[in-house]
This record gives C-alpha cells, sequence and structure tokens, in this order.
C-alpha cells in the first residue's frame, strides 16, 4: 500500500516538474521567432495582438483552474486521512462559472470583430473605402505560382528554386542547412512597392491552394473557377517567404511563396525592365528557331516545369503521371501532342499550359520531348505551330 | 435489496456457444460484441499508430529520406482516417455495448443481432479502404478531408475509399440505432433518464449525432464518386459546380464528429472522477444539459474550419462567434470535474490518473481551440502546426486518454483480473510525458509559420521537429507497452482476481454483478433502487 503511494506521488512531482519546464520554454520562446509574427502589415500586427490577448487570457484561467486542481489533488488525499465531503451541486457556483466566461468572450469578440471588417470591407479612419492602388491577380498551379500584374500586363510564374529541388530529392546527398532559404526559395519572385494598398485576386487552375506569407498577416485560399479578393499595404521594404498552406497534391510541401518589397522607385525600374522583357518574348514568339536552340531551350523549360510531374527521366510517375519516354502521343503526330500541352488533359493533373507558358516555350518543351530519351519523332514544333493550335 | 438478489439468477445461464465461430462471428451476445469492438480498435490504433511513426520519421530531420512525397500524403490521409473511424469510434461503440446495458439494468442491447452485423461490416470496410495501398496510384492522398478537385484525381483509391465510408456509415447509424433504442427501451424500473450515469447520456446524444451526420458524409462522398466517375459536376466549376460546396458539406458533417469521438470520453471521465474522489459528481444536471447543448452547437459551427476559403463578412462574424458559445457549456463541464475533486478523498490508480491527465490537457486543447476561433487571428493558425497541436491534444491526450482510461477502470469488471497497478503507473507516466514532448512543440512549429500535411520543411523548423519525432517514438513504444499490459490482464500474469465492486468508491450498477461479469446479466431484469445508483446527484 505504501508501495502505491510513493509511486503515484513522485509521479506527480515528474509531471509537476516537466510542466513547469514546459511553462519556462514557453515564455521564453515567445520572445524569440517561434511565437507568431508581427509582421509587417497592419493585420499580421492585428492577428498577433489578438494572438497574444487570448492567449493570456487563456494562461490566467488555466493557471487558475489547474491551479485550484493541483492544490486539491495534493491537499483533498485518502492518504492525508480526508474524508470526502458529499455536496453535489451549487447553483451560484454555476452561475458565477457561466457568467464569467460569457463576459470574457464578449469582451474578446470587439477586437476580433472589429478587426474581420476592417480587413473584408477596408476603411480608412474617416470610415471611407480605401482605394486600391494596384491589382495582382495570383493563380496556383500544381505546383507553382503565376503572378499577373493586371495594371501593367506583366506577368510570370514563380517556381521553387533549382537547389532546393536538386536538395530535396530523396538521396540527393545534400544537407538542406547548406542550401540558402532552403525550400523558402523561388526563381522569380513578386515584387512589389512599400505603402501601397495592393489588392490580391486569387484563383486556381486545378486543385486548392492557399496563398499565405506570414509576415503580411493572413492566407486566403485560391479555388478553381472562383476569384477570391484580399488586400495588404507593406510598410517595410525586404523579402518575405512563405508556403501554400492547402494540401494541393504531391508536391504541396514545395510550393513557396516569396514576395520582395521595394522602394517605389525601384519597382517602377522593375516594371519597366519586366516590359523590356516580355517585348523580347514577343519577339522570340514570331522567330524561326533552329532544331538545336528548340533542344537546349526545351530542356531548360522541360526541367523547371515538367520534370516534377514526368521526371526528368522521361519515365513520369505512372498511373498518375505517364512516361514521355515511349509514350505514343510524344511519338506520334506532333500537333496532337501541342493540343495536349495547351489545351491540359480534362480529368487528370495535365493543366493547359497555353495561358501558363509562353509560345516559344511550349514549342521547344515539345521539340525537346520529341528528340530525347529513346522518343523516335525526332522533329520539331515552331512557336508558330503552338500560336495556330492555341487560335484554333 | 441485497447484492446477491440483483444477480441471483446470472449464475444458471451462463451458457457460452462453443466454438469461434459461434461464439465470436455469430454472435449477439453485448459482451462478447463489446470485447470484438475494443480488440479491433486496438489493432487499427496500432496500424494507424504505425503509419503516424513513418510520417514522424520523415519529418525528424529536414531533407527526405525514406518517403516520397505522394506516398507520404498517403500515410497522412490512412493515418486519419484510420484513427478516426478505426480506432477512437469504435472504442467508443465498444464501451457502449460493454457498459450501457449493464448500466441501465438491461440484459443486452435492444437489437442483438444488428448489433452483430454492425461490428462485422467494420473489418471487410478497413480491408478495403486499407487495400488501396496496395493499388496503382496508391492509397488516397488529398488529406482526410477528402477536398475536391485534389480527391479526384487519385484515381480508383477514390470509389474504395466511399464504399467503405458507406459502409462505416451504415455500422455506425446501426450502432446508434441500437444505442437509442436500449436507452429508450430497456432501462431498468426506477432507472429514470436522470437517474442514468452520465457515460449513458452521453453515449444517447453522441448516438443522435451519429443518425444526423453520417448520412450527410455518405452524400458528400457519393457526390463525389459521381463527379469521379459519372460526369456530374457538384464541386467542378467548369460544370457550374462549386469545390467549396463540399467543404461545407464536409465539415457540416465533420465538426459534429468530433464530438461524436469526445462527447463519450467526457461520459468516462465522469464516471472516472468521482468514483476517485469518492465523492457524487458535482453537477450532474449541468453535465447532461451542456452535453446537448455542446451538441446543438456542433451543428452551427462548420464554417470555423474554412475561415480562410473566402466567406463573406457576415459568414465569419457568425461562425467566430458561434464558436466562442462552445467553450462555455465546456467550461461548465471542466470546472464541475474540479469541483468534484475538490474536497473529495482522492486516491491515484491509473484510470484517476489518465482522468486527470484528461482534464487538463483536454482543457489546453480547448484553449487552442478558441484561440483558432477568432477568425482574425486563425489567418495566421489556419492550416499549420498549430492546428495540428490542438487536433492531437484534444483526440490524443483527449479521446485516446479516456479510451485508455476507461479501459483501465472496466477492464477487472471484463476479465475478472486487476490489471498489474505498477505497469498500469508506468504506461501512464512514460504515455504523458512523451505525449506532451510530442504535441507541444507543434503549437510552436506552426506559430513560426510550418503548414500541415508537408513532408519536407525549411530548416528553421528543424529542432522542434526532431523533438517532437522523439516524443512520437516514445509515445507509440507505450502503446504497444499498453497492449502487453491489456494482455497480461486477460491472461490474469501477473494480475490479482478483481473484487465485484473493484473501486472502493465506485458506485453504479455494474459493481453489483459478479468480476468477470457473467455472460449474461439482468435476464430478469435488475430491481433497482438508489443505493445502485451511479454517481447521480441527490437533489
Amino acid at each position: 500500500m505504501n508501495k502505491e503511494k510513493s509511486y503515484s506521488s513522485s509521479g506527480l512531482k515528474i509531471f509537476l516538474w516537466v510542466a513547469l519546464v514546459l511553462l519556462v520554454n514557453g515564455s521564453a520562446l515567445a520572445k524569440s521567432s517561434l511565437n507568431m509574427t508581427q509582421g509587417v502589415t497592419e493585420f499580421s500586427k492585428i492577428a498577433y495582438d489578438l494572438h497574444m490577448i487570448v492567449l493570456w487570457v487563456c494562461v490566467v484561467i488555466g493557471v487558475l483552474v489547474f491551479g485550484a486542481m493541483i492544490y486539491s489533488m495534493f491537499a483533498h488525499r485518502k492518504s492525508k486521512g480526508v474524508t470526502a465531503a458529499q455536496f453535489s451541486h451549487s447553483t451560484t457556483a454555476e452561475i458565477i462559472w457561466t457568467v464569467i466566461p460569457i463576459v470574457i468572450l464578449i469582451i474578446i469578440a470587439f477586437p476580433a470583430t472589429k478587426a474581420l471588417i476592417k480587413m473584408e470591407a477596408p476603411t480608412d479612419a474617416e470610415g471611407k473605402n480605401i482605394v486600391m492602388d494596384m491589382t495582382i491577380k495570383v493563380t496556383g498551379f500544381q505546383w507553382k505560382w503565376k503572378y499577373d500584374y493586371l495594371d501593367e500586363g506583366i506577368s510570370f510564374l514563380s517556381t521553387l528554386k533549382s537547389d532546393s529541388n536538386t536538395a530535396r530529392q530523396i538521396g540527393s546527398g545534400i544537407n538542406p542547412a547548406t542550401v540558402e532559404n532552403y525550400l523558402l526559395d523561388v526563381d522569380h519572385p513578386l515584387v512589389i512597392p512599400v505603402d501601397t494598398n495592393i489588392r490580391i485576386l486569387l484563383t486556381a487552375n486545378d486543385v486548392i491552394h492557399s496563398w499565405w506569407v506570414p509576415e503580411f498577416g493572413w492566407k486566403r485560399d485560391a479555388v478553381p473557377g472562383f476569384v477570391n479578393e484580399a488586400w495588404t499595404n507593406v510598410k517595410t521594404i525586404g523579402t518575405y517567404r512563405g508556403q501554400c498552406a492547402e494540401l494541393c497534391g504531391k508536391d504541396h510541401g514545395f510550393m513557396p511563396v516569396v514576395v520582395n518589397v521595394v522602394s517605389k522607385e525601384d519597382y517602377a525600374n522593375w516594371v519597366e525592365s519586366q516590359k523590356g522583357e516580355q517585348k523580347v518574348a514577343a519577339v522570340k514568339n514570331n522567330a524561326q528557331w533552329s532544331k538545336a536552340d528548340l533542344i537546349s531551350k526545351g530542356k531548360e523549360v522541360f526541367n523547371s516545369q515538367c520534370a516534377t510531374c514526368h521526371q526528368a527521366t522521361g519515365k513520369g510517375m505512372p498511373p498518375t503521371f505517364p512516361a514521355l519516354d515511349g509514350s505514343a502521343v510524344v511519338n506520334g503526330p506532333i500537333d496532337e501532342q501541342i493540343k495536349t500541352v495547351v489545351f491540359g488533359r480534362k480529368g487528370t493533373s495535365m493543366a493547359a499550359f497555353g495561358g501558363i507558358l509562353s509560345e516559344s516555350d511550349i514549342a521547344a518543351a515539345i521539340t525537346y520531348t520529341r528528340n530525347a530519351w529513346g522518343n523516335t519523332a525526332k522533329d520539331a514544333a515552331q512557336p508558330k505551330d503552338v500560336k495556330k493550335i492555341k487560335n484554333s | 435489496m441485497s447484492h446477491a438478489e440483483t444477480h441471483s439468477h446470472d449464475h444458471d445461464h451462463d451458457h457460452k456457444p462453443k466454438g469461434f465461430v459461434k461464439r465470436w462471428l455469430m454472435t449477439t451476445n453485448h459482451k462478447d460484441i463489446g470485447t470484438l469492438y475494443l480488440i479491433f480498435s486496438l489493432i487499427m490504433f496500432i496500424f494507424g499508430g504505425a503509419l503516424a511513426m513513418i510520417i514522424r520519421l520523415e519529418l525528424f530531420q529536414p531533407g527526405l529520406q525514406f518517403v516520397q512525397p505522394d506516398f507520404f500524403n498517403q500515410l497522412t490521409t490512412m493515418h486519419a482516417l484510420i484513427m478516426v473511424f478505426g480506432a477512437v469510434m469504435p472504442a467508443f461503440v465498444g464501451f457502449a455495448n460493454w457498459m450501457i446495458p449493464i448500466m441501465i439494468g438491461a440484459p443486452d442491447m435492444a437489437l442483438p443481432r444488428m448489433n452483430n452485423w454492425s461490428f462485422w461490416i467494420l473489418p471487410f470496410a478497413f480491408t478495403m479502404l486499407a487495400s488501396t495501398f496496395f493499388m496503382d496510384g496508391g492509397a488516397p492522398a488529398a488529406g482526410w478531408t477528402l477536398y475536391p478537385p485534389l480527391v479526384l484525381q487519385g484515381g480508383h483509391n477514390l470509389a474504395f475509399a466511399v464504399f467503405a465510408i458507406h459502409m462505416l456509415g451504415i455500422s455506425s447509424i446501426m450502432g446508434a440505432i441500437n444505442v437509442i433504442a436500449t436507452i429508450m427501451n430497456m432501462r431498468a424500473p426506477n432507472m429514470g433518464y436522470l437517474k442514468m450515469p452520465l457515460f449513458v447520456w452521453t453515449w444517447l446524444i453522441t448516438a443522435f449525432l451519429l443518425i444526423a451526420v453520417m448520412p450527410v458524409f455518405a452524400g458528400a462522398v457519393t457526390m463525389l464518386l459521381t463527379d469521379h466517375y459519372f460526369g456530374t459536376s457538384f464541386f467542378n466549376a467548369a460544370g457550374g459546380g462549386d469545390p467549396v460546396l463540399f467543404q461545407h458539406i464536409f465539415w457540416f458533417f465533420g465538426h459534429p464528429e468530433v464530438y461524436i469521438m469526445i462527447l463519450p470520453s467526457f461520459g468516462i471521465i465522469s464516471e472516472i472522477i468521482p468514483t476517485f474522489a469518492r465523492k457524487p459528481l458535482f453537477g450532474y444536471v449541468s453535465m447532461v444539459y451542456a452535453t446537448a447543448g455542446i451538441a446543438f452547437l456542433s451543428f452551427i459551427v462548420w464554417a470555423h474550419h474554412m475561415f480562410s476559403v473566402g466567406m463573406p463578412l457576415g459568414g465569419e462574424l457568425f461562425f467566430m462567434y458561434a464558436t466562442f458559445l462552445i467553450s462555455i457549456p465546456t467550461g461548465v463541464k471542466v470546472f464541475n470535474w474540479v469541483s468534484t475533486m475538490w474536497k473529495g478523498s482522492m486516491t491515484f490508480e491509473t484510470p484517476m490518473l489518465f482522468a486527470v491527465a484528461f482534464i487538463i490537457l483536454f482543457t489546453i486543447g480547448g484553449f487552442s481551440g478558441l484561440m483558432l476561433a477568432i477568425a482574425p487571428a486563425d489567418f495566421q493558425y489556419h492550416d499549420t502546426y498549430f492546428v495540428v497541436a490542438h487536433f492531437h491534444y484534444v483526440l490524443v491526450t483527449g479521446a485516446v486518454f479516456a479510451i485508455i482510461g476507461g479501459v483501465y477502470y472496466w477492464i477487472p469488471k471484463w476479465t475478472g483480473n486487476m490489471y498489474s497497478e505498477r505497469l498500469g503507473k508506468i504506461h501512464f507516466w512514460w504515455s504523458v510525458i512523451s505525449v506532451n514532448v510530442l504535441f507541444f512543440p507543434q503549437h510552436f512549429l506552426g506559430l513560426a509559420g510550418m503548414p500541415r500535411r508537408i513532408p519536407d520543411y525549411s530548416v528553421q523548423f528543424a529542432n522542434w521537429n526532431m523533438w517532437s519525432s522523439i516524443g512520437g517514438f516514445a509515445f507509440g513504444l507505450a502503446q504497444i507497452f499498453f497492449c502487453i499490459i491489456v494482455w497480461r490482464t486477460i491472461k490474469g500474469k501477473g494480475t490479482s482476481k478483481a473484487t465485484d465492486r473493484v473501486w472502493e468508491g465506485a458506485k453504479g450498477l455494474e459493481w453489483f454483478i459478479p468480476s468477470p461479469a457473467p455472460h449474461h446479466t439482468f435476464q430478469d431484469g435488475a430491481p433497482v433502487n438508489d443505493e445502485h445508483l451511479a454517481h447521480v446527484s441527490s437533489h
């Protein structure tokens, strides 16, 4: 009997010790980056403040309730010779512990309601609707983001940077710690100006994604066939990193969001340079390419856009992602393959790349696949062939 | 009323059918079916736990070491489906089968043949579901929430998953009908509704939740099936449908579903705490009302799982406020348990230890639930490891701890053998420490920005993931140890014979029959008077 007692009381001591360590640890971490970020927008600050308020409310309630309980566990033990009281209800107590939580909840509801209204129906201090300075459309793809600057006509894809992508493969032999911003870096980050009201429209091409930059204070789903709206105004220049937050298939963990927030001047310069690049791309789309150029460009496009599913070896991951090496489509009439790439395959993961990649990139990638591995077609597609099918 | 009179008729009727097929396959006995449910649940718990071990192994350090991302998604999906539908729910049905007829003085469940069927569907359903691992394209990989359009990309595993869910739904609905019919029709004379043990009350309410929401879930997955195979467009925007519609239907089922997994836990805890405090349950009537209140609220809070999906402001406000309300009846329950302990005369045998840990750790899960209810903050928390930490606190240290506590509490009655208190206490401390090492750091990971359902992560998350994995392996091993304890108890190894009463402070009809409980009890009805009643407050 004594033995039993010693087990439970030494066990209790261990438990309390662990709880204390966790508590001390927890409050130390609250100051480090392991707490929610305060971020760089009004909303991220609001979210942080609400988070901290409710956290402390919970801590206080927890200390009171668990404190009473732990006191009781020590004071009201049979081993101390206590005889059990036999009370079984107290209307007063029950009213008190129903009313107090209601009051606390009402108090929390006020700032939470204010914050939600601010986010969903943006108004300034005088209650006037906030005017948006620019609009960016974000489209989720498996597994990359596309950004369209609707006012500037700029548009590009943003995919996981190749050094991360190489390091993440099983058996790559690369230590992730040696890769800068492992899994949180992209080839083309979104660039936005500081101190600007930016409307962000979200949609998706295939499955539901969710666009999230913790420093901006929110995530919002990108739903295929629907357009969601959110907005932001970033106060601090810098680079901010986030990830897709809604499970979207095998590479869900590998489609980061990177946003460069730059000064308004730098942004204007960036826009000019992008427009220059778009002109170059237009020239490329109208040019006649040599087969060698198509193949070398095509390999680059294939490895960045197609290889996540069809694999760099062309072997694919059947049955979901078919092999291109030896495929009937890739070795058949070239127009059929162009149609497949431009319009996608309904009911499968094969996206319609006609609206994603440039005509020259599509022509190059197709030419590459028809000449790579054991494929025997060995012919070439020109950007104008792709254009013809796109417009058919 | 003496103890002998209550079961004087039982001894002569203890004819167990001979042979495995007759005894177990064709059984209509509520105790045997309860045993089958509990054993099935334990097997599924180990299976689902093994999947979780692979998940934690892959997440032990950054980089991909063991599994491909696609298989990782299959693991998370199947881990959840198996734990929810294979481990937790059948465990509670097992408790219901064993204890409800005894607790209300009934000879068996009201519909014994249907009872047999509702159990024997389960092994077939789960064989079908698990067989998808061996198919082309593998098991479902879109998460247990099965969101379209992603789930529709998965190939033919969808059909298997959908039909398995249909079978589970049929099993659950039949089980629920049986519970309701038994409680409403077969209570012993003098066993009024407000004299029933709280475990019976929580199951009665849970059964209504099951009947209300399982058909909704069946409907949702059937729409997935027709979208995939028959060209409908319920969830396809290109055909005039809406992928978000599925989320609304799913969570209209899904939120009551999480209460289906927690209300019977409340019932078990409400039996254990008064027994070891040697004091009546505080606020019995308010416990009943709080349970009913939680059940009602569970139907009007579903979209708090969808704050980031792009809802109108009015919708977000409504679901935020409604979710707040849940903390009130839940708080009442916690306060009542603490008041039951207050000024009691407590001892801390293994069931009590698990019950006390349940109260503290479930409440921590409740706190993070309140935080998640704050919509503007949820825009940050949503779909991160903070959510993973939250629902594992309420489901593992909540529901699973209640189940384990309940097993220790009633296993002497089921087997006639006392489990080894020493091993039970080792199991408890081993579990309670490792489970916190496993799940507490996940709060930090989520707040620091780690999304859920990812097979690999940025190096900034490495430390806490390693801690979480270490805790996970330790917790997994502890449950193997639990299986050994259960096995030894059944076999009577290193144990003593249990008395009829088992626990000094135990109250309720189950403690007036012999240990082990005879094959048939209360065949000629149970004359019940107040001394037999459970922890009901005397008004």
